[in-house]
């Protein structure tokens, strides 16, 4: 490990909140009353919730402590496959922060926050350009409730023909949220096994769709990094028997300025500005899942929409076809700015190019590795390249046991065990931010832990080694759940 | 382009490496057919200076900017933000993070959640708090449903009336495609559920009631315990500020057996609606029912105490179309930065800050009542209160903006009849001369 970046740490002991503090402590500033006590009916009042009382030094000191038992894109490199683990641009962060933004409250009069909706709806116009989609809403919170958001349309759709359909086709290499998005809507949904080559055969949709389907949710790339090269027919047939495409957008970092969706036959699909778009993903949230349709099926996305009349901005909620409100007012704003300040960082030329480098770099990092990792698909894959463990198992070790050898080298690991359809998957996407040395550290790193787990298997067995804890016992913990202090 | 570490040495070493001649190269599998043939319609990009015009010129199309006091709420509140809040909820370790799928790596993430779910539960007075969910609205419509999944025959609930009106349209809109139906309760004179009507009906699988309600109405929730559970229902209690319980009973001590709300007022800005979070908690018994991410206590190979996700054969990837719901990505940061929050309040700091608000609340209440407008209800409220005011209030508030103050959220496009009535908010960010201002300007 001679390159490695991960060799040592500076890991400091922190205890849960509630184990360190004393009462009457207070790390937060509140004024004294400069009004007189109300009464107050006794019955009325709590004891109050049982808190520590810290400082502002305890609190800040907690915290920052737990952050160093972290690893962000700004530690180092992430290639968490179907993730898009991209780097996370700082102007962006300021701007989502700004204080006139902050203080916009969503129930004010369009008047008062014309800038505001002139943000949504320039964001709409852009996603809407990059997909090749119509019209785009920026409610839901995230991929899974954008999903959601897409399902909804399509209920909306096939109760404005007159008849509710019961089914839905789903790809074994789907993401993992659709086949739960669809059935929130009522919707069966019918696995679909993808074809030798990893992509989805004609012949079989042909067979299975029929007027009691509503439809195919498509990821494109899917999660196995291949083009679904035969979504035009797909859609065709699918269209034929009435019913429509869905396209999960979460893998559209490889397709940015490359592929028109309107054009591959998808009539609805959604967006992650958490992935694609770079904003940070919190440690799971908060993400935004902006959905985006066809002209024909506008009048079905969520309400209110903003609209621009030429000089002013304004929410638009009459609108009778509509799928309704998904979110209590316009979905995760701060992150829709973050976005829109990246799409406009960018431009056209540059996210084209974001999607070409992805695509090299997924690839450089395939080619470079499939003589050291059982490669379930040898086939030109986009963004992401998915290996198994399967050279590995006769020294009996596994693909958890190499992605947490890989973390003591300093590596987030890839995505494992995902997608379903390959046993033991190992899925890396690298993203278009690593740099050429970085990938090369990376697949040395990858090179050597493979030959670890050949001559000292027990090494990897016992990884990680270098973190504030060493391997956690993830069955205990749900066969006695601990769910708080 | 800065984001972009690439050379044009470095695309052809990788070029020749893969076997391909350029990007063309690399697209080969995807159809002519579905190619994006044109350049996409952006703007030219922007470089830093660009940009910071752009959000320069945005924020000039703000007639509401920082100077002003909101005397708004309707479930999204103006509170104090301790500086130390958004500096460490930036530590781009917790920030750049994905979700703690690695939990040897993602200790301070998964630590954080556990101390939110804990602190949470506590706030709440539930036995058990998931990790959020994406709002108070989402987590309604959640509650909802998994109230109709513990019931597993009944396909009905009910929600009063008294609930925000945005949490009860998405709760329409995830029903909708569903084959259960959503009743309405109504409220009565005094601004509190009316809850006659469940008498003697059966077939609820959950009833939701908001506290503070709407209105800002504490409602009677050990009263609505009984009866809803009289009726064979549980309890969904919703809330959309959740400061409240630093002074008024939880709703879990009062008998709510799935608890929701939003969390935004709990350190984050209002930024036009999002993002917060949706807080949620319920009984023990419902656990395997619950919705979204839970961590949970565990030890390492050494025994040494430490966090991972956990009961996840309940969630989306794992149990499929099954799933208790569809949820993947939550409000993470914020979740956290709702910690950090309930941390340097502490207990005490959150009954002295609740009793600031109340008594704030009451204080332009008592003021508008001493001009002879009409208090609405006659409930205790918490932090809001409807007001109805003898002459059309619209030009006073229109004054009080250009005076920097926000005055009240319009109702009547909310109810029937209910014109003339406003909604009003004060938190412990409007001083007494605001207020006095306000008085003043009806006065006038």
């Amino acid at each position: 490990m001679k390159n490695a970046p991960g060799r040592s740490g500076l890991i400091m002991e922190e205890p849960l909140l509630w184990e360190k503090g004393k009462v009457g402590r207070n790390g937060m500033s509140i004024p004294d009353s400069d009004v007189p006590a109300a009464h107050l009916a006794e019955e009325l009042c709590g004891p109050g919730p049982d808190f520590p009382d810290l400082s502002e030094v305890d609190v800040v000191r907690h915290y920052t402590r737990l952050s160093q038992w972290n690893f962000g894109v700004d530690t180092g490199m992430y290639p968490l496959g179907s993730c898009t683990m991209k780097y996370n641009p700082k102007i962006n962060e300021k701007h989502a922060a700004a204080e006139e933004i902050g203080v916009a409250h969503p129930m004010l009069e369009d008047e008062y926050c014309q800038g505001t909706l002139r943000i949504i709806y320039e964001l709409q116009n852009y996603l809407a350009a990059i997909t090749g989609m119509d019209a785009v809403s920026v409610q839901p919170a995230a991929g899974a409730h954008g999903e959601l958001a897409g399902m909804l349309v399509f209920a909306a759709y096939h109760e404005s023909k007159g008849k509710k359909r019961t089914k839905i086709l789903m790809p074994d290499t789907a993401h993992g949220t659709n086949p739960a998005s669809a059935a929130l809507c009522g919707y069966k949904p019918i696995p679909i096994k993808s074809g030798p080559r990893g992509i989805l055969d004609v012949a079989q949709i042909r067979e299975l769709m029929d007027e009691e389907t509503a439809g195919i949710m498509i990821t494109n790339p899917n999660t196995l990094g291949l083009f679904e090269e035969n979504i035009r027919e797909i859609a065709e047939i699918v269209h034929e028997k009435g019913g429509l495409v869905y396209g999960d957008g979460a893998n559209m970092n490889a397709i940015m300025g490359i592929v028109d969706l309107k054009k591959c036959g998808v009539d609805v699909m959604h967006l992650n500005l958490h992935k694609t778009f770079s904003t940070p993903h919190g440690g799971g949230g908060p993400g935004a899942g902006p959905v985006c349709v066809v002209d024909s099926l506008a009048k079905f996305l969520p309400s209110p929409k903003v609209e621009f009349d030429g000089s002013q901005y304004r929410l638009e909620s009459d609108r009778p076809e509509s799928v309704g409100r998904m979110h209590a007012f316009h979905g995760n704003y701060a992150v829709l700015v973050r976005a829109l300040c990246y799409i406009l960082t960018m431009g056209a030329e540059n996210l084209k190019k974001a999607t070409q480098y992805a695509v090299l770099n997924a690839c450089y990092i395939k080619v470079k590795l499939k003589n050291h990792l059982h490669l379930a698909y040898d086939r030109p894959c986009m963004h992401e390249a998915v290996f198994s463990d399967k050279r590995q198992q006769e020294f009996k070790v596994s693909t958890l046991d190499i992605a947490k050898r890989l973390m003591d080298s300093g590596y987030h690991p890839p995505t494992i065990y995902f997608p379903l359809v390959v046993h033991g998957a190992i899925m890396i996407e690298p993203t278009e931010t690593e740099s050429l040395e970085e990938l090369d550290t990376f697949i040395e790193v990858v090179k050597e832990v493979v030959h670890e787990a050949e001559i000292d298997p027990d090494l990897l067995h016992n990884s990680p080694q270098r973190f504030k804890v060493k391997r956690l016992d993830e069955t205990q913990a749900a066969r006695n759940p601990c769910l708080r202090g | 382009m800065r984001y972009l570490p690439h050379t044009d040495a470095d695309i052809r070493t990788m070029f020749d490496v893969i076997g391909v001649k350029d990007f063309e190269g690399l697209f080969q599998t995807v159809p002519k057919s579905c190619r994006y043939d044109k350049k996409m319609d952006l703007p030219t990009p922007k470089t830093e200076w660009n940009l910071n015009s752009y959000m320069a010129e945005i924020k000039s199309m703000m007639k509401v900017t920082p100077s002003h006091t909101m005397l708004l709420g309707a479930g999204r509140y103006q509170h104090h933000i301790p500086s130390a809040i958004p500096s460490i909820m930036g530590r781009s370790e917790l920030l750049t993070a994905y979700t703690p799928y690695q939990p040897e790596m993602a200790q301070g993430t998964l630590q954080g959640l556990f101390e939110y779910q804990t602190l949470t539960a506590r706030l709440l007075g539930v036995d058990v708090a998931n990790a959020s969910m994406y709002d108070g609205a989402s987590a309604l419509a959640e509650a909802l449903l998994m109230g109709i999944r513990v019931s597993k025959k009944k396909k009905r609930v009910a929600v009063s009336t008294a609930v925000n009106p945005h949490f009860r349209q998405v709760v329409e809109t995830y029903f909708r495609p569903t084959e259960f139906e959503v009743v309405e309760l109504p409220f009565g004179a005094d601004g509190r559920t009316d809850l006659s009507g469940l008498a003697g009906q059966e077939g609820f699988a959950a009833v939701a009631l908001q506290s503070p309600n709407f209105f800002g109405v504490v409602e009677d929730m050990e009263a609505a315990a009984g009866a809803v559970h009289d009726a064979g229902a549980l309890l969904v209690a919703a809330f959309t500020e959740p400061l409240a319980f630093g002074l008024i009973k939880n709703p879990g001590s009062c008998g709510a057996d799935i608890v929701c709300g939003e969390g935004q007022s709990f350190g984050m800005p209002m930024a036009f609606g999002g993002p917060g979070l949706g807080m949620f908690g319920c009984k023990d018994q419902f656990i395997r029912n619950l919705p979204g991410r839970l961590v949970g206590e565990t030890k390492d190979l050494e025994g040494k105490r430490g966090y991972v996700l956990t009961l996840s054969t309940r969630e989306q990837h794992i149990r499929r179309e099954k799933a208790t719901s569809n949820i993947c990505s939550n409000q993470g940061i914020c979740t956290l930065t709702a910690a950090m929050y309930m941390a340097s309040l502490g207990g005490t700091g959150l009954k002295k800050l609740a009793r600031l608000n109340y008594d704030k609340a009451e204080y332009l209440k008592q003021g508008f009542a001493d001009l002879g407008a009409k208090i609405c209800f006659s409930s205790p409220t918490f932090n809001e209160f409807v007001v109805e005011f003898k002459d059309d209030f619209q030009p006073a508030r229109k004054r009080l903006v250009e005076q920097n103050i926000v005055a009240g959220l319009d109702l009547s496009r909310f109810y029937p009849g209910f014109d003339n009535r406003f909604l009003f908010c004060v938190t412990e960010t409007a001083s007494k001369e605001i207020l006095d201002t306000v008085i003043s300007e009806v006065k006038k």
